[in-house]
């Protein structure tokens, strides 16, 4: 029997509601009102009155409306057929809505149900099985989709009966499961998870260890991102933040990859709809879309559904993860959903923390950072969760609460600097601001000496020394003038622009410079860094930058051609000559 | 507004703060308007059988024992094609002593468009403004605010460009304008002969602060009414949103909600971007193109209002004395139009981006070598050569008075670049170079 209740309090889309029975924390409901049932959620409960945050406008509804509360959280439905989807914040498809203008109280099913699998069993009666284990797959698009036991079933079960190889739609009943006191559960293909809470179908997990490529070579090479690592983008507007966030989604070594563009503005997520159909996946040669999904809450949808959409897109991944498979979320932008918290704090007249975020803003950050990672299931195979972050703090100021709680949660940070996108370079991330954690494990250590090279974290540090001296360098010209200071500082500043001009700088828009492999890379900062070992002889200051100009132009053309191609050896041969000319031996 | 028979009619307001009253009703919707002492109020919160309302024009002079009728439904806009060539205040009410208008009575704020419904904005806007078409070209459905001081005549850039722009309507949305700025305004469309495509919805200084905040939404209601149902290109103008801002914080101040940064409502965020947002192209062929005027004090873009409408907005245009030539240009460096990637190069010439880039990177190294002079360093010859190159483009296309199409622009651009550099100094590539450049020749 399913709790009633009737409204009895309105402020924008708090809605207080008297309920006639039991209800609980988080608890999702249905508020009838004009013919439409709008959908919200209980974010605090006072003896018998519940506070809930309604996910749609609230125009129109009227004190005594009727309340039915549904037993259970906001839930995200899981199962084939998510891949290619795009979502809103609430896991509504939004290609199945109709009409141009979103309707208050359209709600659309997630998955479809009229679509058949080919399914292929991978366990037999008399298993015993547990909740997440893998009983069979299916093929989405290219990858082997896991058919697996609800998670909600963490107890021992035993099967008792399995479908043979065949098609299914995902409503069919596909297994039956026995518990122990010898209750049937039929199992289909789809499960419920609520979205808050994380998915723990797992055996352990473990400190990251393995470089997940980007392609953008001033994450990989300065500082690398791993499988199942975190990361955060803070930045001013204007500095290239989605640029970024949408190379990587092209170019990330990940299985799939889940964007969810949270509070963001629409014609960018337009961008993403109408491109990703149409971009190939350089790995694969099959179009983008299809190991992407999308969960969109742009800026002007419900504000309260913008703070779903990112647990929605969580567990989307989490559900992909526990198939093995190496998952990548990017969330554009994670201050949205923070202001989505504190815009329900205000209204319920909270003690508000600093910028009036709510106090307890910094453990939800925390909490959620926290469910990305790299997992050993419990069949020994491992998947993974890299959560990308961006973070659009106020007036660009990085001392601001979203920006501080982030950096305590996340462990690779990619400072996007205005200098850097005002004088066009770009990505704007700060090479000398920026760090990576990861750099610092000895996991890590292992894994680049196995598998780039023996010293290449030497060469990592050893360029980002020469970046740092540079800055030092070119802020003292700056004061000295030109001639004001030795000819040696001209060339620690020049040497430290090839590497920022050569690798730190790369051409989103460009075909082959958009995204390097890693071997490239190596190659790369192995030949800069042999330059900017080398001695030169210059007469005058006027000298360095001219001829360290030509080295970089070599480079740059270089950069723009396929790697050992003609053109690039050709570029490769140029550069050496260019070198030749002023080197001393 | 007038109240229909067998209404009830409240006669007890329980207590009036300087923006609100509330009172005890039933069967009252949230965000209702209602009629209180003959003024327009609106819900903002019910509490049991408790209904604040929010008067829209100030509860001065309001008795508690004032007459209070409730009106069934939000603010609305009665739209149809006779809405051309009309001014109108807040509330959608004929200023210029014509009739009422017929029409579907809409709601205002009405529900966003599906982001997937959506197409990409592609159809460019031409301006006659080097400093936007060349340098920030804008779109159809693009939202792109000025970010000006109240100093620079950008009430007179945004009627030009309004002008300019070849919309289908203009549709003009004056919140706490000046009569005076108001007045131009008109002149400004009557003596273009453009009347007939202009609809404005105004809010001038001497009307009260909180009627502003029905301008946008009744400006975008009429605009999507011409852009969906009549396939129209429109164009609105927002000005000034600093004004509409000031407004959503004196409302959330007197609901005793919790400021955010620089006293503005936690909402902020929300609010402009559901105003922004309803820019779109739509798949049937119209577009709605927001304009907008955001003031700055003292040029502070960290302040909440322009930092929250950054992230919304796609670019910002600032406008600049550019003191070399007295006059005023729209900034190359600090504007950004992030749709012009969507059209340049491939609606314009193909030299176009290259040419953009390459005519701003000359110019900032003129910036630097005036920095390098005000320093008291010496001037290289390349130096002197930028610094000629800076004023005669500031001159002959950033200047906000010069009303040439795209391809004049480039050509121009080419000239100056012929004038003042060798080819490698440009930095553009090869085959472009060869099929631009003004040889003596020619």
């Amino acid at each position: 029997m399913k709790t009633q209740g009737k409204v009895i309090g309105i402020i924008a889309n708090l809605v207080m509601v008297e309920a006639y029975g039991p209800v609980s924390q988080n608890e999702i409901c249905y508020i009838e009102t004009g013919g439409t049932r709008l959908m919200a959620e209980v974010i605090k409960v006072v003896e018998g009155r519940a506070y809930v945050q309604v996910f749609e406008s609230t125009r129109g509804l009227k004190l005594s409306s009727d309340v039915e509360f549904q037993g259970h959280m906001l839930e995200a439905t899981l199962g084939p057929g998510m891949l290619s989807k795009n979502f809103d914040g609430l896991q509504n498809d939004l290609d199945k809505m109709t009409g141009i203008f979103l309707k208050r109280g359209e709600y659309t099913p997630a998955l479809d149900d009229d679509v058949d699998w080919d399914f292929i069993p991978l366990a037999k009666v008399g298993d015993n099985v547990k909740g997440g284990d893998w009983i069979g797959e299916v093929k989405e698009n290219w990858i082997n989709h896991k058919i697996m036991i609800p998670f909600k079933l963490t107890d021992n079960f035993t099967i008792t009966f399995i479908v043979g190889k065949g098609k299914y739609k995902i409503t069919d009943t596909i297994a039956k499961l026995e518990d122990i006191q010898g209750n049937i559960i039929d199992i289909t293909m789809q499960q419920k998870w609520p979205v808050k809470l994380p998915i723990r179908a797992y055996q352990d997990k473990i400190r990251p260890f393995k470089l997940l490529e980007t392609g953008v070579r001033t994450i990989d090479t300065l500082n690398p991102i791993v499988e199942g690592g975190t990361g955060f983008i803070p930045g001013p507007f204007g500095c290239g933040k989605t640029v970024l966030q949408h190379a990587i989604s092209r170019h990330a070594e990940a299985d799939l990859i889940v964007i969810a563009a949270c509070g963001e503005r629409a014609n960018e997520v337009v961008e993403l709809f109408k491109e990703f159909p149409e971009l190939d996946d350089p790995r694969t040669g099959r179009k983008l879309i299809e190991r992407t999904t999308i969960v969109c809450n742009t800026s002007n949808m419900p504000v309260a559904a913008r703070e779903a959409s990112v647990y929605t897109a969580m567990t989307i991944c989490e559900y992909y993860r526990s198939m093995g498979l190496k998952v990548l979320l990017l969330a554009d932008s994670t201050s949205r959903w923070a202001q989505a918290l504190r815009e329900m704090s205000n209204r319920m007249e909270e003690l508000p923390g600093p910028d009036a975020f709510p106090m307890d803003l910094p453990a939800i950050i925390s909490n959620f950072y926290a469910r990305a990672g790299f997992v050993i299931l419990n069949n020994e195979q491992t998947g993974s969760i890299t959560f990308i972050g961006t973070v659009s703090p106020a007036g660009g100021n990085l001392k601001e609460p979203v920006t501080e709680s982030t950096k305590k949660a996340a462990r690779a940070f990619y400072a996007l600097s205005q200098n850097r996108s005002d004088s066009k370079r770009y990505p704007a991330i700060d090479p000398i601001d920026s760090y990576s954690k990861y750099l610092e494990y000895s996991e890590v250590h292992e894994y680049l000496a196995k598998n780039v090279s023996e010293n290449w974290l030497e060469l990592v540090y050893k360029a980002k020394d020469i970046l740092l001296r540079g800055k030092e360098a070119y802020e003292q010209i700056n004061i000295l003038g030109d001639d004001g200071v030795p000819l040696e500082y001209h060339e620690k500043y020049w040497k430290s622009e090839i590497i920022d001009f050569v690798i730190l700088q790369q051409d989103a828009f460009d075909e082959v410079d958009q995204s390097t492999p890693m071997q490239r890379q190596k190659y790369m900062l192995e030949k800069v860094l042999s330059i900017t070992d080398m001695k030169f002889k210059f007469d005058s200051f006027e000298d360095v930058g001219l001829y360290f100009k030509r080295i970089i132009n070599q480079f740059k053309q270089m950069n723009y051609s396929e790697y050992e191609s003609e053109n690039y050896k050709k570029y490769q041969n140029e550069l050496e000559n260019v070198l030749q000319e002023r080197k001393i031996d | 507004m007038e109240t229909k028979a067998f209404q009830k009619i409240y006669t007890k307001v329980d207590k009036i703060t300087k923006a609100t009253c509330s009172l005890f009703a039933s069967d009252v919707g949230n965000e209702e308007l209602a009629i209180v002492d003959g003024r327009l109020a609106q819900v903002v919160m019910i509490i049991g059988d408790k209904v604040t309302l929010q008067i829209f024009s100030g509860t001065e002079g309001i008795p508690n024992n004032a007459e209070v009728v409730f009106l069934g439904k939000a603010p609305t806009l009665k739209v149809s094609d006779d809405l051309a060539g009309r001014f109108f205040n807040a509330y959608g009410e004929p200023i210029d002593g014509g009739p009422q208008v017929e029409g579907k009575d809409i709601e205002i704020g009405s529900p966003s468009v599906n982001p997937v419904k959506r197409e990409q904005p592609s159809k460019l806007i031409a301006t006659g403004i080097a400093g936007i078409d060349l340098n920030n070209t804008i779109v159809t459905g693009q939202k792109i605010p000025f970010f000006a001081d109240p100093d620079q005549p950008f009430n007179q850039v945004m009627a030009m460009v309004a002008l300019r722009a070849q919309a289908d309507k203009i549709i003009l949305g004056g919140m706490g304008l000046t009569n005076d700025d108001y007045l131009y305004y008109k002149n400004a469309f009557d003596n273009a002969g453009a009347l007939d495509r202009i609809i404005s919805f105004v809010n001038t200084t001497e009307n009260p602060p909180i009627e502003r905040l029905l301008v946008p939404d009744m400006a975008l209601t009429a605009a999507e009414y011409f852009a969906y149902e009549k396939n129209q290109k429109v164009l609105v103008l927002l000005t000034d949103m600093t004004l509409y801002c000031d407004a959503l914080s004196i409302v959330s101040n007197r609901m005793d909600q919790i400021p955010s940064k620089d006293s503005m409502p936690g909402s902020l965020y929300s609010d402009l971007a559901k105003l922004y947002e309803k820019a779109v192209q739509f798949p049937s062929g119209g577009s709605i193109t927001i304009l907008a005027v955001t003031t700055l004090s003292g040029g502070d873009i960290t302040h909440a209002i322009p930092d929250n409408t950054g992230y919304i907005t796609e670019g910002q245009l600032f406008l600049r004395r550019d003191t070399d030539i007295g006059k005023v240009i729209v900034d190359p460096f600090r504007s950004l139009s992030r749709l012009k990637q969507l059209v340049i190069g491939k609606q314009t010439r193909e030299d176009h981006p290259q040419v953009m880039n390459a005519a701003i990177r000359l110019y900032a190294d003129a910036a630097n070598a005036k920095t390098k002079l005000e320093n008291g360093f010496d001037l290289t010859e390349y130096d002197e050569r930028a610094l000629k190159f800076a004023k005669d483009y500031s001159k002959n296309l950033l200047a906000i008075d010069i009303n040439i199409d795209i391809e004049l622009m480039l050509d121009t651009a080419w000239n100056l670049f012929t004038k003042y550099f060798q080819p490698a100094e440009l930095g553009i590539k090869k085959d472009l170079v060869d099929k631009y450049w003004k040889n003596d020749s020619n």
